[in-house]
């Protein structure tokens, strides 16, 4: 019972007035002291630390390694971020630059971030990432075909990568900017989860608009009705455009308000960001502190 | 896998926030507060004051003076004056800088009347600081800009002014309602003896020093307070050309009695028991947003409450499951945090009134469901409740309770939901959720309701006329139609 797969073009309908509106009331929520400093610190162990440019060379992705293990020694015992993100061919640098330290890798993969490429070729990408020792895969869905309404290409698409992935752990990247409404954000969403997604990620932050509360929310709703269905869990992955602590902070009272307590913890929720760790610890410095630091005693790597 | 019925989401205690306090400090109360009568507070002839008190911990507030039949002829009188003396010659636009000088200083002073307001009335900071005070500032604004208009508001009718008007507002939205009654008077050259509830009297004898403040002449605007039998002097008093009056249905039927044969006009806004429609094709968590903001805004205390709620059956379980898992992310609490979404009941009679329909409603053999956060242990609180199994027979599906509490029917059809709907002696607002524009239009031609919303719920706007029908009242306020309520035309 519990295998069937819906009719996707039947997926719940969003009113887009409605779930802004939602999203903008998270940001209501006032966090002070004790939860604000444990939220910051959980935001801190959710975040995929991520470079994902043309640029990229072996030094960069080295250095960025050393920041996710040492994200600030001025401030003992704090959390590690959960990922480092690259691309493909970065993973074994990542791998070996973060050894045993418990911090995963993460690739992109999949012909990331336009996804135009054959799927033979998509599988290579995959088999390549994970071989060279990804932990995780970040694929993107082919949005073409999902707005030429070929869900069931999409689908045996991300049900093919998944088969690759084994027991890594897939993301799989919906690029909502490139979706156009929420409608289509809640379907992709549901596709995404019935073809085997592990998570599902918004955006690949080469899009604007990238992540924002009231997809994400949406994102999250699907998650919830995927459960009640299933009874499996579905991780969330918001990615681009979350680069400040406060925001992260109302991304955490949207999660705990809509899914609860079993989904706050970064197996089940990660934020997809480059700058955003530097914005946290420049807070927990000035909750510890009682001032504001000069962003140059924050390292940039 | 797991069945259905056994999954549960977690909505861990242990995450408690933090409490978030708004300051108490920009809340200046005075110890005692006089009648506002011909621009000055004076001491009330009866000599009797009473107490006010924050529903959220039972402490005191401040003194209010009770106005008697004496004090109530003083204003009418001071209200007669001012306006046979100087307020319906003084030139429109004049008037209107009055009032726009009104709302400026309304902004000015928002933070202090929303902590006020959420002091003395037990709604949520949240509400207070988002909804009432901006919107009451808005309805000055809005009502400003008529004031040099009316003939274009009515065109070749050359609208003119009732006179002295006497305004009783309830308890639910003390300062908005002090506004939207107050602001279309003013624009269309009335006099006004206002009374509000007496157990939030404050933010009104605030709006008197923003009065003051803003210069208007003395005796346009005077705020008197008292209980029911003031209420009943400026019903009565002779002199007096129109009675607008928002509060509880039996004090509505008690005013029509009253002024029955007599030339005062009247606008009733009374209370409601609204339909909240969920098709099977509605958006579904966005449906059970507004279900929530339809039942547990202002704790309740609304008289557009949405507190019928049909839902199709075909998509019932889910709606309700939904709708359990949002009302345990509900933070009931002290009104001042800002994290509060339901805050304090508004008196300890409110809350007994709750309680016995919460009663009722078990005895009447519908099941109850409460959300499973702690309550204060002192002020007056009440759970979000909702009740399923619910019969169009059943007094908690006809009677008004005015608090957070949900009736839930179930239908079938369109026809079905229509007639249910209808089927109360009440007229005021419904909801109707649904995907399809057509289906909108069918349903908000069908329903006797004076509001209705279409996927959203408790929305207002300056622009935009209020009231009801059948036992909900008549008259509209807000808008153009706020207007016509005002003038001879």
């Amino acid at each position: 019972m519990n295998n069937l797969i819906p009719d996707f073009t039947q997926t719940p309908r969003i009113d887009q007035v409605g779930v802004e509106e939602r999203a903008a009331r998270f940001t209501k929520r006032s966090l002070k002291n004790d939860t604000k400093i444990n939220g910051l610190k959980l935001a801190l162990n959710m975040i995929d630390l991520t470079t994902l440019e043309g640029k990229d060379t072996d030094g960069k992705v080295k250095q960025l390694c050393y920041k996710a293990r040492h994200l600030h020694d001025a401030y003992p015992g704090l959390p590690t971020v959960a990922a480092v993100c690259v691309y493909p061919s970065m993973v074994k640098v990542a791998k070996q630059a973060l050894g045993d330290s418990g911090i995963k890798v993460a690739s992109v993969s999949t012909a990331f971030p336009s996804g135009q490429a054959p799927k033979d070729v998509k599988i290579r990408d995959t088999k390549f990432a994970l071989q060279n020792g990804a932990d995780e895969i970040d694929m993107v869905i082919s949005r073409g075909k999902f707005h030429q309404g070929e869900y069931n290409f999409v689908f045996d698409e991300i049900a093919a990568i998944k088969e690759v992935c084994g027991d890594a752990t897939l993301k799989v990247i919906l690029e909502t900017g490139e979706l156009g409404t929420y409608d289509k954000v809640r379907r992709a969403s549901d596709i995404a989860m019935y073809a085997g997604a592990d998570f599902i990620k918004t955006s690949t932050g080469k899009i604007s608009p990238a992540a924002t509360m009231p997809v994400t929310l949406v994102m999250l709703e699907a998650i919830r009705d995927f459960y009640y269905k299933t009874g499996k869990r579905i991780s969330m992955k918001p990615a681009g455009g979350i680069s400040k602590a406060k925001l992260a902070l109302h991304y955490l009272v949207m999660l705990n308000e809509v899914l609860g307590e079993a989904w706050m913890n970064n197996q089940y929720f990660r934020f997809g960001a480059s700058s955003l760790a530097n914005d946290i610890l420049m807070q927990l410095m000035k909750q510890r502190t009682g001032v504001y630091q000069s962003a140059d005693y924050f390292s940039n790597d | 896998m797991a069945k259905n019925n056994t999954l549960k989401l977690k909505f861990d205690s242990s995450r408690k926030l933090a409490p978030a306090p708004e300051s108490k400090s920009v809340a200046n109360i005075a110890e005692r507060y006089e009648l506002f009568i011909n621009g000055k507070f004076e001491k009330p002839s009866s000599k009797k004051y009473f107490k006010t008190i924050n529903p959220a911990t039972e402490e005191h507030l401040s003194l209010l003076a009770e106005a008697n039949q004496a004090d109530v002829n003083k204003a009418v009188k001071a209200a007669r004056t001012a306006y046979e003396k100087g307020w319906k010659k003084t030139a429109p636009k004049e008037r209107a800088k009055y009032i726009y000088r009104i709302a400026r200083i309304i902004q000015e002073r928002a933070r202090e009347l929303a902590v006020i307001e959420t002091l003395d009335g037990g709604k949520p900071i949240r509400e207070s600081r988002d909804f009432d005070v901006p919107t009451a500032a808005n309805h000055f604004f809005y009502y400003a800009g008529w004031a040099d208009k009316l003939e274009y508001a009515f065109p070749n009718r050359n609208p003119q002014p009732l006179g002295v008007a006497g305004q009783i507002i309830p308890w639910n939205f003390p300062l908005l309602m002090a506004a939207w009654k107050i602001a279309p008077a003013l624009a269309t050259g009335n006099t006004v003896v206002l009374k509000p509830a007496e157990t939030t009297s404050l933010t009104a004898l605030k709006l008197a020093e923003i009065i003051q403040e803003a210069d208007l002449p003395p005796g346009v605007v005077n705020i008197i307070t008292g209980a029911g039998a003031t209420g009943a002097a400026m019903v009565n008093h002779p002199d007096i050309n129109k009675i607008a009056f928002t509060g509880s249905t039996d004090v509505g039927k008690i005013i029509q009695r009253a002024i029955a044969g007599t030339p005062k006009k009247a606008t009733l806004e009374l209370g409601g028991k609204a339909a909240n429609i969920i098709f099977d094709d509605a958006p579904l968590d966005q449906a059970v947003e507004g279900i929530i903001n339809g039942i547990f805004f202002n704790q309740g205390h609304v008289c557009c409450a949405g507190s019928r709620l049909f839902v199709q059956e075909s998509v019932y379980k889910v709606v309700l499951q939904k709708l359990k898992d949002r009302m345990e992310s509900l933070i009931v609490g002290d009104p001042i945090d800002k994290n509060t979404d339901i805050g304090a009941i508004n008196s300890k009679q409110q809350l007994a009134v709750i309680n016995k329909y919460i009663k009722i409603g078990q005895q009447e053999g519908a099941n109850m469901f409460q959300s499973s956060c702690a309550l204060p242990g002192k002020g007056f609180y009440c759970m979000p409740t909702i009740f399923t199994n619910v019969a169009q027979s059943n007094r908690i599906a006809q009677e008004e309770i005015f608090g957070p509490v949900l009736a839930i029917q179930t239908f079938r059809t369109d026809d079905e939901v229509i007639e249910k709907a209808n089927n109360t002696a009440f007229g005021l607002s419904a909801g109707v959720w649904t995907d399809k524009g057509s289906k909108i239009f069918n349903m908000t031609s069908k329903l006797k309701a004076g509001v209705i919303w279409a996927n959203t719920y408790n929305k207002f706007d300056p622009t935009s006329p209020f009231g009801g029908y059948k036992e909900s009242g008549f008259g509209r306020e807000g808008g153009l139609h706020g207007l016509g309520a005002y003038l001879k035309v």
